[in-house]
């Protein structure tokens, strides 16, 4: 590299002052973030969307939007500084690029601007008004169910929970409440998150969230039960029946059963007799399992063969109890099925980590995962910000300092960003504040109408009102 | 006399519409004096047959029953218009009386809610339809094409629930998922691209829901205008004087003061109120004082109810409970006096013998915290009163539930001689048991056991244990002074002359 420096006799590269450029350290660095935030963070995109819109060229914009978000930072040392806001982009990015916050938290839109909360008195003058729905999925939640990995570890073994959460999820938002408008995003470590960004969405209630997330609920504490997973009834519910029979029966069966191998040993297979309602049908498995201990005559996984005669034992007609029918489905549920933490989900107040941010401990970007090919992300091959600024170096200065984030591995995420997710979103709004707003107009013309058929109101006072408004939409034609 | 405004369109001098009313305002109607009383009276029968209904764990279909007959039986006149006013005002006569006290306000809004429930399944699908529209609820039915393209799901849902589709019940609107929160919650809902296909039964729940919310708002502003009010008609202050007396005294002395032609009417009333639980909760703990952790221990002996002593002497002698009888002696010490950590500790050691301390703090402690109000969303739960009690229902390994009913007849009598209950007391307890008396048969042991007589008669188990520990310690306990608190309510209006009525 040093080499190449020479020969193209570029002296730019000494970046505060890493000057073998090489050598660029590996996870997280103050100084390189100052280089992410000055160079590659998509600060007019994040605008962008904040605004849903109201970016002030329409007259029906709501100038007063993007001010009225709340941002919080996380700076070195674990300051943390709440109820941050901004009125334009510009405002956004020196902020950002001046206090290089390790974290930068997104907030729900109150009723005022955050900072000036205090010069209001009284209950529920400041108060969230909209907020994105929010999910939040870690694997931490379900150590009890993964062997490869404990705690903030996450291989591609067991990242694949994460998958088929999204893929749970994603469903349902989608075919069931009918929004449009969904980002997924990479936590940078061990999880994901989601924003549902549609306008009913954003203005839905605190019980209707909860609500949301109790639908999507499965795994329920039981006092002094094995089984943390109950599902009553002859049948479950369309959108638990379309989970299982579409992504969780299948992934549990190909993939996490061998991959973790949950039935090769006798601690990990008690874990699963123990779900069994019945004593002597899993006695009954257990006896079989203790004695073929060693090798079983097939060449078959041993998980698999253990999981089909437990399929045959509990699912053969002789079952009179619908509980242990059932029992397989629960006991796939409990191993697969995405553990929501439902206290993101169920406030509006609740403050959620922005996409494109980097990971303090990982140095991993925060990038956006598309759901319908989420089976392909790997979050071990996710750019770091070291590995950004080396190729940024690597590239050198061009003449336009635009888009320099296109250089480099995080091109990719951001064009996704906005050609999947930014563009239809923004070009929704507009139509959204397009049609309210001839909405009303439609409104006052017909009142206008109205009244002067009956003389009520003087012609002139009216028109006067409302010309300004009249003008607007011919210029805007 | 305030002239209120009638909610009701069609509403000439006598005529009104034979429908479910909703009792949003007083219309202004012209009664006697006397029906005041008579008509407040009838309802109170449905309301309280209603209770004790409920208290029994009658299903849904011997509740609609019940209802049926008990209206048909108290409610019923040969005239639509005059069975419809006799609804109106007895209705409002008895939130006048029931708006008095929180616990008051709970058990009328409750069987009041469950009452209209049960009338509006009763309803015609059209009245149902108008009375969802009088609540604002913004449904569309679902047209029969629609429906043959959902049905299939629609009964995967039903029978997730343990139901099934009946071609009764193709009856389904659609609404914006955000109207029907608790049904999506409970995944009781067909939702697809942000509708809910919410069946009849369930638009039921949600009407009623409106209706209980509605009268909840109503019995608080009822109470604070009442407090405002100088005088009261005399018949309305006999009745609540009834109803507070009713639990308060002995119900064989109440009777001589009642009118000969009334008693036979009215006695089995209060009989049965002087059952139903309408005192105060034992939720406050320092209203008791407070009990160590050493004391437990010997109280239990002397003070206890028979069935707190059962659990007690079982979790020493298994060193273990099942939740229901955590839940019932827990709430029980709590209303006692002794304080979460003590309770912690008791717990603990107790079940030590067969529980880890890791364990038990993983496990039980913070189940005991919640009962404290310190974990969660800090619900102060209340101790269980008898009623609750007898109600429940304990399974295989449990021993919570109250002994006089649950119990097996040589169980209960092994138990009252270990008690020190006379053989001819065990007999008059059994005798109230066979009977199905079962907090008689309490009092009576109680007698037996402090050697006089208990006048109000067992209603909850820490009531027990205050009128226990005033013999044992012969001075004033909290509970005199409610009961003399209660008293003030009414005193001051006994002494008032009848000037008007009001309609509020």
């Amino acid at each position: 590299m040093t080499k190449e420096e020479a020969e193209n006799g570029r002296d730019d590269m000494a970046i505060d002052g890493a000057e073998q450029a090489n050598a660029v350290p590996d996870g997280f660095d103050a100084n390189y973030l100052r280089i992410y935030y000055g160079k590659l963070f998509p600060h007019a995109d994040m605008f962008k969307w904040m605004s849903y819109g109201n970016d002030g060229k329409h007259p029906a914009c709501d100038r007063s939007y993007f001010g009225r978000r709340e941002f919080s930072f996380t700076l070195e040392n674990d300051i943390y500084i709440r109820f941050q806001s901004f009125n334009s982009v510009i405002e956004l990015e020196n902020s950002i690029k001046e206090k290089c916050p390790f974290k930068i938290d997104i907030g729900p839109v109150y009723s005022v601007d955050p900072a000036k909360r205090h010069a209001y008195a009284g209950d529920n003058v400041f108060t969230p008004v909209e907020r994105e729905l929010v999910f939040d999925i870690d694997i931490t939640d379900y150590d009890d169910v993964r062997y490869c990995c404990t705690g903030a570890d996450v291989c591609l073994e067991c990242w694949p929970l994460m998958t088929i959460a999204i893929k749970v999820i994603d469903a349902a938002l989608r075919d069931d409440f009918g929004f449009n408008h969904i980002l997924w995003v990479y936590s940078g470590r061990r999880g994901v998150h989601c924003w549902v960004c549609d306008g009913k969405a954003r203005r839905l209630t605190n019980e209707q969230r909860t609500a949301i997330a109790d639908y999507f609920r499965v795994y329920k504490g039981n006092e002094n039960s094995h089984k943390k997973i109950s599902l009553p009834g002859p049948v479950l519910h369309p959108f638990l029946a379309r989970s299982y029979t579409e992504v969780l029966k299948g992934f549990f069966e190909a993939k996490l059963l061998p991959n973790q191998s949950l039935l090769s040993s006798e601690d990990r297979y008690e874990k699963i007799l123990e779900m069994i309602p019945d004593a002597s049908v899993a006695s009954e498995l257990r006896g079989r399992w203790q004695e073929n201990k060693r090798a079983s005559m097939s060449k078959d996984d041993i998980n698999l063969v253990r999981w089909d005669q437990l399929k045959s034992v509990l699912q053969s007609g002789k079952q009179k109890t619908q509980g242990i029918r059932r029992c397989v489905e629960e006991i796939v549920f409990s191993f697969t099925y995405p553990r929501l933490d439902m206290e993101v989900s169920k406030h509006m107040n609740h403050l959620l980590k922005a996409p494109f941010c980097v990971h303090p401990k990982t140095g991993r970007v925060c990038v956006p995962i598309d759901p319908n090919n989420c089976d392909e992300f790997d979050p071990t091959t996710v750019p770091t910000l070291s590995q950004l600024v080396e190729e940024l170096n690597r590239e050198g200065l061009r003449q336009d300092a635009e888009n320099e984030w296109d250089r480099t591995s995080l091109g990719e995420s951001i064009k996704f960003f906005r050609t999947t997710f930014l563009q239809p979103l923004l070009k929704s709004c507009k139509e959204d504040i397009e049609s309210s707003y001839n909405a009303k107009l439609q409104q006052s013309k017909n009142t206008l109408s109205c009244r002067t058929q009956s003389n009520h109101l003087c012609p002139n006072v009216y028109s006067h009102l409302f010309n300004p408004v009249i003008n607007a939409v011919e210029d805007q034609n | 006399m305030e002239v209120v405004q009638s909610h009701r369109k069609s509403s000439s001098n006598n005529v009104i519409v034979s429908t479910l009313p909703l009792y949003r305002s007083a219309p202004p109607l012209e009664v006697r004096l006397e029906d005041f009383e008579l008509f407040a009276m009838d309802r109170l029968r449905v309301l309280k047959g209603i209770s004790d209904g409920l208290g029994r764990g009658k299903k849904p279909e011997e509740m609609e029953k019940l209802i049926a007959d008990l209206w048909k039986a108290n409610m019923r006149h040969p005239q639509a218009n005059e069975e419809a006013n006799k609804d109106i005002i007895s209705h409002f006569v008895l939130r006048l009386v029931y708006c008095r006290t929180e616990e008051l306000r709970k058990w009328f809004l409750s069987m009041e809610t469950t009452l209209f429930r049960y009338r509006f399944r009763f309803q015609s699908s059209e009245a149902q339809r108008a009375l969802m529209s009088e609540f604002k609820l913004p449904y569309k039915a679902v047209s029969n094409a629609e429906f043959e393209s959902v049905k299939d799901k629609l009964g995967q849902v039903a029978r997730s629930m343990g139901q099934t589709l009946a071609a009764a019940d193709a009856i389904f609107y659609k609404v914006p998922f955000e109207e029907v929160p608790e049904l999506v919650a409970g995944r009781r809902v067909f939702i697809h691209k942000g509708h809910a296909y919410v069946a009849m039964n369930q638009v039921v729940s949600l009407v009623v829901t409106q209706f209980r919310s509605y009268l909840s708002k109503a019995l608080i502003l009822t109470n604070r205008r009442v407090v405002g009010i100088l005088a009261i008609v005399i018949i309305l202050v006999d009745i609540s004087f009834l109803v507070l007396r009713g639990y308060l005294t002995n119900p064989r002395k109440w009777t001589s003061t009642v009118r000969e032609q009334e008693k036979d009417r009215l006695a089995p009333i209060v009989e049965a109120l002087c059952t139903s639980y309408l005192g105060p909760d034992y939720s406050q703990e320092n209203e008791v004082g407070e009990i160590s952790l050493k004391d437990i221990y010997q109280i239990a002996k002397t003070s206890f109810p028979l069935c707190m002593r059962h659990l007690f002497e079982k979790v020493r002698e298994d060193h273990h409970l099942k939740h229901g009888g955590r839940m019932q002696l827990g709430l029980f010490l709590k209303g006692v006096g002794l304080k979460l950590d003590d309770a912690l500790a008791f717990w603990k050691a107790e079940f030590a013998p067969k529980v880890s301390a890791e364990r038990f703090d993983k496990e039980y402690a913070y189940n005991i915290r919640h009962n404290y109000g310190r974990e969660g969303k800090r619900t102060d739960y209340t101790p269980y009163s008898c009623q609750k009690i007898i109600s429940s229902t304990p399974g295989v390994g449990d021993h919570h539930g109250c002994p006089y009913r649950h119990f097996s007849e040589e169980n209960l009598r092994a138990a009252l001689v270990r008690m020190g209950v006379s053989s001819r007391a065990v007999e008059d307890v059994m005798d109230k048991v066979r009977n199905r008396h079962y907090q008689l048969a309490c009092t009576l042991t109680f007698e037996a056991v402090h050697g006089s007589s208990c006048d109000a008669g067992i209603n909850h188990p820490n009531q027990y244990f205050i009128d226990s520990q005033r013999i044992m310690q012969s001075k004033d306990s909290a509970y005199l002074l409610e009961l003399k608190k209660s008293c003030q309510v009414f005193s001051f209006a006994l002494d008032e002359e009848p000037l008007c009525s009001v309609w509020l």
